[in-house]
């Protein structure tokens, strides 16, 4: 079992990763069907210490924060490696936002350093949203082309210090990153991470999913997601094991990369595993009768098999096809980001493919919960994690409360948010705001949702608060934007919905012109954020003294509606 | 050289064949994602038929944000 007791921080333990596993293969790094390059932790070390030192010398001190906005790459794990080594503090920012709310969240977080890919800075460089930002004093930006206009940002290749840099120090209770689970357009959540939850978090998560050098981890989550950050980073890293990036995330590269890299473990969110089952169910389809029915006789065998825990070797020997098209030496898809249907995870561990899901979110760093496999339950989300305390509050005669843990994966606080770390964090326990049950077992069940928010199943958290600027102004008394199953609440953790709310002015109609432009307004969100129909609420809605909406209370009066009848499709 | 209009034309076309949708229900200010009802993953197919139409490499980053006919188009355009 992996021991981490030794170190204080995340920049100790890769330090001393990337001199153990010297000459291992640390990363693999492919655009479509061309590999453009493999290094060994040495020659990683090689390449981070060079950045690590040029920031000491322009004045990059312990505890400055610095962000990386990049898609999957080397890079991006390299100028980590330099921010931890250098005493800083990480502020991994989604690539998928917009350059406004980037600009927003690295203002937010205080940033004074950003490193961020040629593509991305040319969207950022242009955006209002920069004046705002004056903390970002520099910008480091990857593969710019040579004739290009930086607009006063710097190129990465070339910021090199020419010595060994020193290596920072920091404690176990510091703040190692700031990690945003909300707050692209209203109050920015920024978790504050510190050197223990991720210590603590990589030891427990390794106690049941093992790397080793000649692990391959298949990075396709973004990287500055929690889960990617454990187990495409730092996990692998500590066990010298390699992480394998692919620059382009079209379904077909993704697929030959497993056969070609022999892939170990990937993460997926449940959208991206739903596809893969479409896909091998159209195969097996289209096989002609007699060969779908031996199918079906050595998927039934597997399943007997495997009754009680995954036997690989077994499965792989009944079911090589599909195990040879994975690149045979799949050891488990890790699912996460959202809610998966318990049929998807069931098919896949039939055919002897172990899903590995779980429950977590980042106030509570990677995990909270991960299927052990022994035995599978689709149904469930597994038990607690080594050193995860879980219980339920106020269960109902089902059984059925919110889940909160107490665990030293939990956050220190929201950044700058003292009266929301207080709401959250109730006696050194996290409220997660989410519903489940223990089964007999141990198993965690979820059941629905006591917060106001979604999840998509690209593993996006929407809230509805952060998207509500964007119908500002709207012809009508008031609005507000709320998720469906919240009003009306539901036994789901999928196919959740965001409606808005409104209140007309007197005499006014909902006529063709406002439902015209709530649809224009609509069409300017991503489209995972968008609201996907009207209520009309004919009187005022609940407010504090100090005017704002009292949401709890507009939700009750709401849920006396008949959701069908209510909810007008735009 | 194909004119923008021609490009995005065909973007239209091939868009319609590919999600099974009649050719003259696409315009090229749609929401692709809303009009033909897919999700993410969809889209990066229609990407990878739009690249061997136009015998392209469109990077993944070229199409971020991107989410109606007209733009993505250009983005076409701009690599032929």
């Amino acid at each position: 079992m992996l021991d981490l007791s030794k170190y204080q921080s995340i920049g100790g333990a890769l330090k001393d990763a990337v001199e153990v596993f010297a000459d291992k293969i640390c990363l693999i790094e492919a655009d479509r069907e061309r590999e453009k390059e493999r290094l060994t932790y040495r020659d990683f070390k090689e390449r981070a210490h060079p950045l690590s030192k040029a920031l000491q010398d322009g004045g990059f001190a312990i505890g400055a924060r610095a962000s990386i906005i990049m898609t999957n790459q080397s890079k991006w794990l390299i100028s980590a490696y330099a921010i931890f080594f250098a005493g800083g503090v990480l502020v991994p920012l989604d690539y998928k936002l917009t350059p406004d709310e980037q600009w927003h969240l690295l203002k937010h977080s205080n940033a004074t350093l950003l490193i961020t890919e040629y593509p991305i800075w040319r969207q950022l460089s242009t955006s209002a949203g920069r004046a705002a930002a004056k903390n970002v004093q520099t910008v480091l930006v990857t593969e710019a082309p040579a004739n290009a206009d930086l607009v006063g940002a710097r190129r990465w290749e070339d910021f090199r210090g020419e010595d060994e840099p020193v290596f920072i120090a920091r404690k176990r209770q510091d703040t190692a990153c700031i990690v945003y689970s909300s707050g692209t357009g209203g109050r920015p959540k920024g978790c504050m991470m510190t050197h223990e939850n991720y210590l603590e978090q990589c030891v427990a998560l390794t106690s049941i999913y093992p790397f080793w050098p000649g692990v391959r981890y298949l990075s396709i989550l973004p990287t500055n997601h929690a889960i990617d950050f454990m187990v495409g980073f730092f996990g692998p890293f500590t066990c010298g094991a390699t992480v394998v990036h692919l620059r382009t995330l079209r379904p077909e590269y993704v697929r030959e990369a497993f056969p070609k890299y022999k892939i170990t473990y990937v993460s997926l969110v449940p959208l991206v595993l739903k596809n893969l089952q479409k896909g091998l169910q159209a195969r097996f389809d289209a096989l002609p009768a007699g060969q779908r029915k031996m199918f079906n006789v050595f998927v039934a065998v597997n399943k007997a098999l495997t009754k009680s825990r995954p036997r690989l070797g077994i499965s792989r020997r009944l079911l090589k096809q599909v195990h040879e098209a994975f690149g045979g030496e799949l050891r488990a898809i890790i699912v996460g980001g959202a809610f998966t249907e318990p049929q998807t995870l069931q098919f896949f561990y039939d055919l002897g493919i172990p899903v590995a899901n779980g429950y977590g979110l980042t106030e509570a760093g990677t995990a909270i919960t991960v299927n052990d496999l022994k035995p599978f339950r689709a149904d469930t989300v597994g038990k607690p994690l080594p050193g995860m305390e879980v219980r339920i509050i106020n269960p109902a005669s089902d059984g059925v409360g919110e889940v909160s843990v107490r665990s030293k994966t939990v956050m220190a606080g929201y950044l700058n948010e003292p009266e929301l770390t207080a709401e959250t964090i109730v006696d050194g326990w996290l409220l997660t705001g989410d519903l489940g049950r223990f089964e007999g077992a141990g198993h965690l069940q979820l059941t629905g949702r006591k917060k106001n928010m979604i999840v998509t199943e690209e593993g996006k958290n929407i809230y509805p608060e952060d998207i509500e600027a964007v119908f500002e102004s709207l012809a009508a008394k008031e609005f507000c934007v709320f998720a469906a199953n919240y009003i009306w609440t539901a036994r789901s953790m999928t196919g959740e919905k965001l409606v808005l709310v409104l209140h007309l002015e007197p005499g006014q109609q909902y006529n063709e012109e406002l439902r015209q432009d709530i649809n224009v307004r609509n069409n300017r969100l991503l489209n995972y954020k968008r609201i996907h129909g009207v209520v009309l609420l004919d009187e005022d809605f609940p407010r504090t003294a100090s005017l704002k909406i009292k949401r709890n209370d507009l939700a009750e009066r709401l849920a006396k509606l008949d959701s069908a009848a209510a909810i007008l499709p735009l | 050289m194909r004119t923008v209009e021609q490009t995005t034309q065909e973007v239209l076309d091939l868009a319609a064949k590919h999600f099974q949708v009649a050719q003259d229900s696409l315009a090229p200010d749609d929401d692709f994602f809303k009009k033909l009802g897919i999700n993410s993953l969809q889209a990066l197919e229609l990407l990878s038929r739009l690249e061997n139409h136009f015998g392209i490499e469109l990077p993944d980053y070229e199409v971020q944000g991107v989410s109606d006919f007209r733009t993505l188009a250009s983005r076409i355009q701009s690599r032929l």
